[in-house]
């Protein structure tokens, strides 16, 4: 099955007074029909600005700097932004991490979704509503007449981004970008949100970006993985192949930071240091003041280099 | 809903008693109006009998008793200058300066709510930066200084706009309004623009503020996520959230265009209530001054209670709050 997404060596740079943010610098990944991506990292490396980059929603002073986004065989980083509006919400959708906050207050929920259907489909009211009806039904809310006439206000946390999900479901979209939505929830609707995401991907074919920091929710939820450290993808692979046995120092390290996988007693491992600022990383891998492993060739970019097949690590130290 | 206004009612009444309370002893403070009244040759006898016809003879308590009994009847006493009822006195110069506050805040609402919307949208242009430029002027100038100067400019220097009255006046529903006629306009703009500016740099300002706070919320981005086109983001998702405290500023400040345009008026020789209330200040025309202040004080209720409705309307969580008996 060929790529429905690809990314090839994706830079989103963001020019502020204090110097060039790279926020996201030289990322590739594609991914397939029906098949689910965890994009994982620490806070502020990239993920989220990936997930943006590809949606075209990276406002000034950030803009791609290089690099092609791919989707079903159309380069779109060059669309005008009108053209690229039309993709947004309709092949590519994005959900967002806090869902008390995605929503519109002072906006009824026919209200919200109903203009999600009709800024790409020239049908009528009518016919936008049953739609949107069937999509809170496919997300799991009951009554969803009664539902639809409601406020995000009357809505829990867990059914609000139910309500977030069934937006972006509404257009059969190719790509869903989910930006850590299960963060702010409960444990267990959290769950539920992720056996139904897992279950409605397959169902549709669509593909799932599921950016998180949770490697316990990619480790259940994903095919392939990839670790994002300071913008760059340092390693990726198949979910088991990377959780099993990873390459990379800093997978390695965020591995041993979760505590389920330490026996009961021993003190917590943790990755020394912190995430570095991207304006001082200089030349040279990224994670090597953190490093271990760190030597004399760490001063100089690790190319990414692909050790088995069907895996990519940027270490010139890969472990095994 | 019901037992809030209900509540709502009797706070009310009783900023109305000591509204008229407070006047009632300020102005009988400030000295006595037979003084001013009466003609300076007229001898002791003439004084005493005028006194006695105004009922200045009893104690202030009686006086303000009389006044009560006469107000829950809707007769809020005679003007001592005109021998008319006070409250028609008033109500007959009313509609010039409700026309006038109306004209004020239709200027400040239809050019501070779009050039503020813009200032947010663009906060480094150089439009964008002129634009909060002249608002701190508009926010800084005095009324009357502005008022002056326009009338250098436009009528005297120009030419082109009268400087005072009404102009030419149509009668719709039984009330004289200026602005159907062109002579009217004409004698509107200058008056209207003058009162609403400071209005005018108070929207830019609050608008400015909201838009820009508006456009980091989730929900704009995921609005823009949708594909919604970027006027709907704009005029719905941002719009809609950022009329909330600007609804309640335009309602305060509404009050405060009728209560504050009395220097306007007297600028331009407009002939409102504010006018009538120099002039009855002056001369200690104590019913037309009470009654002047309970007309405004019932201006500030009911448009309160508008901006309440309105407010329900455009945000639903205050709906339910409502209901609940109301966090006000």
């Amino acid at each position: 099955m060929s790529a429905v997404l690809t990314v090839d060596n994706l830079r989103t740079h963001f020019f502020t007074k204090a110097g060039v943010v790279k926020a996201v610098d030289d990322v590739s990944f594609s991914i397939e029909r029906g098949k689910i991506l965890g994009l994982v990292g620490e806070s502020g490396s990239g993920k989220s600005m990936t997930g943006y980059s590809i949606m075209g929603l990276i406002d000034a002073p950030g803009r791609i700097v290089e690099g092609r986004i791919v989707l079903n065989g159309q380069d779109i980083t060059s669309l005008p932004m009108d053209q690229w509006r039309k993709l947004r919400g309709n092949r590519v959708a994005m959900i967002f991490q806090d869902p008390m906050m995605t929503l519109n207050p002072v906006l009824r929920i026919d209200t919200q979704m109903i203009e999600a259907v009709l800024a790409h489909h020239d049908i009528s009211k009518a016919a936008a509503r049953d739609r949107c009806r069937a999509a809170l039904v496919q997300v799991g809310i009951p009554s969803p007449d009664e539902r639809l006439a409601s406020y995000p206000h009357q809505f829990s946390g867990g059914m609000r981004q139910r309500v977030a999900i069934a937006i972006a479901l509404l257009n059969k979209p190719d790509v869903i970008i989910a930006d850590e939505p299960t963060t702010a929830l409960d444990v267990t609707i959290q769950g539920q949100i992720l056996f139904e995401m897992q279950k409605l991907c397959r169902e549709s074919g669509t593909a799932l970006i599921w950016i998180t920091h949770d490697l316990s929710v990619v480790a259940g939820l994903a095919d392939e993985v990839a670790v994002m450290y300071a913008g760059k993808i340092v390693e990726n692979g198949h979910v088991s192949a990377v959780l099993d046995k990873p390459l990379h120092p800093y997978t390695k390290g965020l591995l041993e930071s979760v505590p389920s996988r330490n026996v009961k007693g021993t003190p917590l491992k943790q990755i020394p240091g912190m995430t570095p600022s991207l304006l001082s990383i200089g030349n040279g891998c990224a994670f090597r003041e953190r490093c271990g492993y760190r030597s004399g060739e760490c001063e100089v970019a690790p190319p990414i280099s692909h050790p088995y097949p069907d895996r990519g690590v940027r270490c010139v130290h890969p472990q095994a | 809903m019901l037992a809030y206004t209900i509540r709502r009612l009797f706070q009310s009444g009783f900023v109305l008693v000591v509204m008229s309370l407070l006047v009632f002893a300020g102005v009988y403070a400030i000295g006595n109006p037979i003084e001013l009244l009466v003609n300076p040759q007229a001898d002791e006898v003439e004084k005493l009998r005028a006194t006695v016809a105004l009922g200045l003879d009893k104690p202030l308590y009686e006086q303000y008793i009389v006044f009560l009994k006469g107000a829950v009847t809707g007769d809020l006493g005679k003007s001592f200058v005109f021998g008319t009822p006070a409250l028609t006195l008033i109500l007959s110069k009313l509609p010039a300066t409700l026309e006038l506050a109306f004209c004020a805040l239709f200027i400040a609402v239809c050019l501070g709510i779009p050039l503020g919307l813009y200032a947010g949208l663009k906060p480094d242009g150089v439009i964008g930066r002129s634009i909060m430029a002249g608002s701190i002027v508009g926010f800084s100038l005095p009324t009357f200084w502005v008022g002056l100067v326009l009338i250098m400019f436009f009528s005297v220097h120009l030419g082109w706009l009268p400087s005072n009255g009404r102009g030419e006046t149509v009668s719709v529903l039984g009330l004289q309004v200026s602005f159907l006629t062109w002579d009217g306009l004409t004698h509107l703009f200058m008056p209207a623009f003058n009162l609403a500016l400071l209005k005018l740099s108070l929207l830019i300002r609050l608008t400015r503020a909201g838009t820009r706070e508006a456009l980091l919320q989730d929900y704009v981005k995921f609005a823009r996520a949708k594909g919604l086109p970027a006027g709907r983001v704009i005029g719905v998702h941002v719009l809609k959230n950022i009329m909330i405290p600007i609804v309640t500023v335009i309602g305060l400040e509404f009050g405060g265009l009728i209560a504050f345009s009395i220097i306007t008026e007297t600028i331009f020789a407009w002939p409102g209530s504010g006018k009538l209330l120099i002039d009855s200040i002056n001369q200690l025309d104590r019913p037309v001054i009470v009654s002047y202040l309970m007309v405004i004080v019932f201006v500030f209720i009911v448009i309160n209670f508008v901006v309440d409705m309105v407010y329900s309307v455009l945000d639903p969580r205050v709906r339910l709050g409502g209901g609940a008996g109301g966090g006000h």
